[in-house]
């Protein structure tokens, strides 16, 4: 006598129980603090940020552990936790002329206003592994202090900009679609663009932009700066008629100048690609702001070629990795309804070829 | 704003919310069908199921116009306070609220686009009298024929015969409501 | 009990307002496939965020959820999203089709005939049923606008000129009431004339892709063929080995490694309360307590 497979709730609750254990690994280790993760793991609490859409490094942290260090999991905890919070206003953009800098440099010119600042970056050091941190580590040398200068440091494009050896990019005061809030419709503008990328897979849009460099969809792109630091956000309060402070974000900027355009009556310029990450978060800001411009192919005047990267619709319905993962995951659910209408299908088929064939042999051989 | 504005609204908007969607959608999904809306006082001349309506489906994202007698400092007050919804002309807005002879003529309203026929208004028809007489009704949501009784029939027979795009109308009457989607087709007796 | 923690069906109001628009914008254009702006849901994309969303606009607190997956309410994602809004919204739950008032389903519909008291809402993956003949949407966008479905029928008649028959067995397309071609999410096509002429109320939800379309009640819907190769829903070839039920979908059973197979029905309710009157099947054997 067969009893089909019953107890699905009992398999979910107990599978739940074993990945909480699981989770927690040996109890004679401690257990990880969030202030840990938050200070020691700071680029994943970053990247969970950026492709999280939520500036909070205290929740980037708890997802982290509630998801096992899988980054892409703890992204998907954020989003889903941010999606239910009501929306109570909007801030102002914020200026990254005004940042306070922690690190800046810029590949286009060897020295310039405000000064190259190296900052914390692994970009010099030698990838070898430091047992010295295996072994408890010990507390690190206190790195030289400077007294940071008072003065806001210009953005290195405006001052191609000032010589007009770059295309221009006036300020707007549209106010933008929102992604999270409306439908992606296509075609879609830079604004709506630069949104989805900021918050796309890292690795996504790392093979992209290393795609564009290889030639599919080539942009000859310099940067022309790299700064990170943080920027004040501010919000307008109705009832105060003016706007506030209200706290401060960690970003980072990189803008490329590109291989110019012109034409019989335009002057050749330069291009710019854009990107912008919460955090420190600079391998994801470099690839964006190539991706950015790999994408502008069509205003600028430029020849699709085929390259994904240019490929506005591919790039956009494919570079969220909440969406991604949940898609390729899903596989995993049953499917056996519409597998036993492919199964009966085939069958009929081979059954007819088959006949088909036996009675082209029984003719034959007649 | 006068303190009338602040009342009026759901008690309790997740439960009564959720009840009022369900009778909108009944009436939408079988025209001709006359249904029960309540849970909110609007100011006069909104009738009950017209408040009930926009407070289900109107906010801050969705222009609301305002059609002759209807558009009144009481009515803009409550929308502001309950909604947040902007006020606009008829040509822009999603939803319309009037009587039938407010919202004419009614070709000014949106009807979609070939590529997105969704993105049409929704006219709130306020009727004083909402019965199951009168004009044929057939289409989607129909089992066979419904009747209905409807003002406008030539413009609404003309607003059916542009399908996909067109308008849609929800008729209200006191606390009742019926719906008139595009995919109804009309025929007079 | 429901999780105060959370808004009522656990969206927000403003989030169920968008939805409530896009479904009765879907109700007036029928099968037109709307976009609405989806949330992120604490389930992953692809495992139902899009039926999540269509069910939690439309619960009201004396509802009868039913939540089925291949036709069956106890496959682990119809538990989990049971479970979902039992938590959220404290709905009551049955896995009774004819008790239930709303029910989400994947790749079914169920055997007993819908009623007018009924909501059917669907879990849609892939929402454009001409994405697989053109991968771009500002192209098929513009397909429906025109109602350039010549594609779609090229393909069915490839298949018909490689295999003789139309080859495909499921997320068989259909044309609503002579105008929008549409997917009726992956169901097998034995499923495809419950479509039509229904009288529950069924809405599509495509949350990745963020669509939502729908059928009113008593719809005019055609599943695509051709005159010299007219459509026809699957058939089994089997009775059910639990029930004996010899109309319903049939799920086939792996018993042994020596190529052992039973048949039994799809839809576990249909089966059950079969079953409960009495009928039994080839393998079955008469109800009792403990195997209930």
């Amino acid at each position: 006598m067969y009893v089909a497979v019953k107890g699905g709730e009992r398999a979910i609750d107990n599978a739940h129980a074993w990945l909480a254990e699981e989770r927690r690994g040996d109890l004679a280790v401690a257990e990880l603090t969030l202030g840990q993760i938050r200070e020691q793991l700071r680029l994943s609490v970053n990247r969970v940020m950026a492709e999280g859409s939520l500036y909070d490094p205290d929740l980037a942290a708890l997802a982290i552990k509630q998801a096992r260090g899988d980054l892409i999991e703890a992204i998907f905890l954020i989003r889903a936790y941010r999606t239910t919070l009501p929306r109570l206003g909007g801030s102002w953009p914020v200026d990254t002329a005004e940042m306070a800098i922690d690190r800046r440099i810029s590949a286009t010119f060897k020295d310039l206003p405000g000064g190259q600042i190296l900052g914390p970056t692994f970009d010099y050091t030698h990838r070898l592994l430091d047992f010295r941190l295996a072994a408890d580590g010990e507390a690190p040398v206190p790195a030289a202090t400077a007294t940071p200068s008072p003065d806001a440091v210009p953005h290195v494009m405006g001052l191609l900009d000032r010589d007009g050896l770059i295309e221009p990019a006036p300020v707007t005061d549209g106010t933008p679609r929102d992604l999270t809030r409306a439908p992606l419709e296509l075609p879609a503008d830079r604004a709506l663009r630069l949104q989805a990328i900021t918050r796309a897979d890292e690795g996504f849009l790392l093979s992209l932009a290393y795609s564009t460099q290889r030639g599919y969809g080539r942009t000859h792109a310099f940067v022309g700066e790299l700064r990170i630091g943080t920027v004040a956000v501010e919000v307008d309060i109705p009832e105060l008629g003016f706007s506030v402070a209200i706290g401060e974000v960690e970003l980072t900027e990189c803008e490329t100048v590109n291989q110019f355009t012109g034409s019989a009556t335009q002057p050749p310029q330069f291009t710019r690609g854009y990107g912008l990450v919460f955090g420190q978060s600079e391998r994801k800001a470099i690839a964006m702001s190539l991706v950015d411009r790999a994408l502008r192919w069509q205003e600028l005047g430029e020849d699709f070629v085929g390259a994904p990267a240019q490929d506005e619709e591919f790039v956009l319905s494919h570079c969220d990795n909440v969406q991604a993962t949940g898609f390729l995951e899903h596989i995993k659910l049953p499917h056996y309804v519409d597998f036993q209408a492919e199964l009966e299908l085939l069958r009929r088929l081979r059954h007819d070829t088959q006949r088909m064939a036996s009675q082209q042999n029984a003719e034959a051989a007649e | 704003m006068t303190p009338a504005a602040l009342t009026g609204g759901f008690a309790d908007a997740p439960l009564q919310s959720a009840q009022a969607f369900r009778s909108i959608l009944q009436a939408m999904a079988r025209p001709g069908t006359i249904h029960d809306l309540t849970g909110a006082l609007p100011p006069p001349p909104l009738s009950v199921a017209a408040g009930v309506a926009l407070l289900t489906l109107a906010d801050p994202s969705t222009p609301v116009h305002l059609a002759g007698a209807t558009d009144t400092p009481a009515v803009r007050g409550w929308l502001a306070f309950h909604l947040g919804a902007p006020l606009v002309g008829a040509e822009e807005a999603d939803f319309a609220l009037g009587t039938w002879a407010d919202l004419q003529p009614v070709s000014r309203f949106r009807i979609g686009q070939p590529d997105y026929p969704d993105r049409s208004a929704t006219l709130i028809v306020a009727v004083d009298h909402l019965e199951p007489e009168g004009v044929r009704l057939c289409g989607p949501g129909i089992r066979g024929a419904a009747q209905l009784s409807l003002p406008g029939i030539p413009a609404l027979q003309a607003n059916a015969a542009m399908f996909p795009l067109g308008f849609d109308c929800l008729f209200t009457c006191g606390t009742r409501i019926a719906a008139l989607p595009r995919s109804t087709r009309l025929e007079v007796l | 009990m429901t999780d105060t923690a959370y808004n009522f069906a656990y969206l927000d109001e403003q989030t169920k307002r968008m939805l409530r628009r896009a479904i009765l914008k879907a109700i007036a254009v029928p099968g037109y496939q709307v976009p609405f702006a989806s949330r992120e849901m604490p389930m992953p994309y692809g495992w139902g965020t899009g039926g999540v969303q269509v069910t939690a606009a439309c619960l009201c607190p004396d509802d009868r959820l039913k939540v089925i997956d291949q036709g069956a309410d106890d496959t682990t994602n119809a538990v989990s999203i049971r479970k979902f809004f039992q938590r959220t919204a404290g709905v009551a739950t049955t896995e009774r089709t004819a008790e239930a008032t709303v029910i989400q389903t994947r790749h079914r519909i169920p055997e007993a005939p819908l009623t007018e008291d009924q909501i059917l809402v669907y879990q849609v993956p892939i929402p454009e049923p001409l994405r697989f003949l053109e991968p771009r949407e500002t192209e098929t966008r513009k397909m429906h606008e025109l109602e350039e479905y010549g594609l779609m029928h090229v393909k069915l008649y490839e298949d018909i000129a490689r295999h003789g028959h139309i080859a495909t067995s499921y997320a068989y397309p259909v044309k609503v009431e002579g105008r929008y071609v549409m997917d009726p999410s992956p169901i097998p096509k034995f499923d495809n004339p419950k479509l039509s002429d229904c009288p529950a109320i069924q809405l599509f939800g495509a949350g990745r892709e963020q669509r939502i379309y729908a059928l009113p009640p008593y719809t005019q819907v055609v599943s695509l063929d051709f005159e010299d190769h007219p459509f026809v829903a699957s058939r089994a070839q089997h009775d059910c080995d639990l029930c004996g039920a010899d109309g319903s979908y049939l799920d086939e059973v792996i018993i042994d490694d020596l190529g052992g197979r039973m048949f039994v029905c799809s839809d576990t309710d249909f089966c059950t309360t079969r079953r409960e009157l009495g009928h039994i099947g080839r393998l079955g054997a008469p109800m009792t307590d403990e195997v209930a």
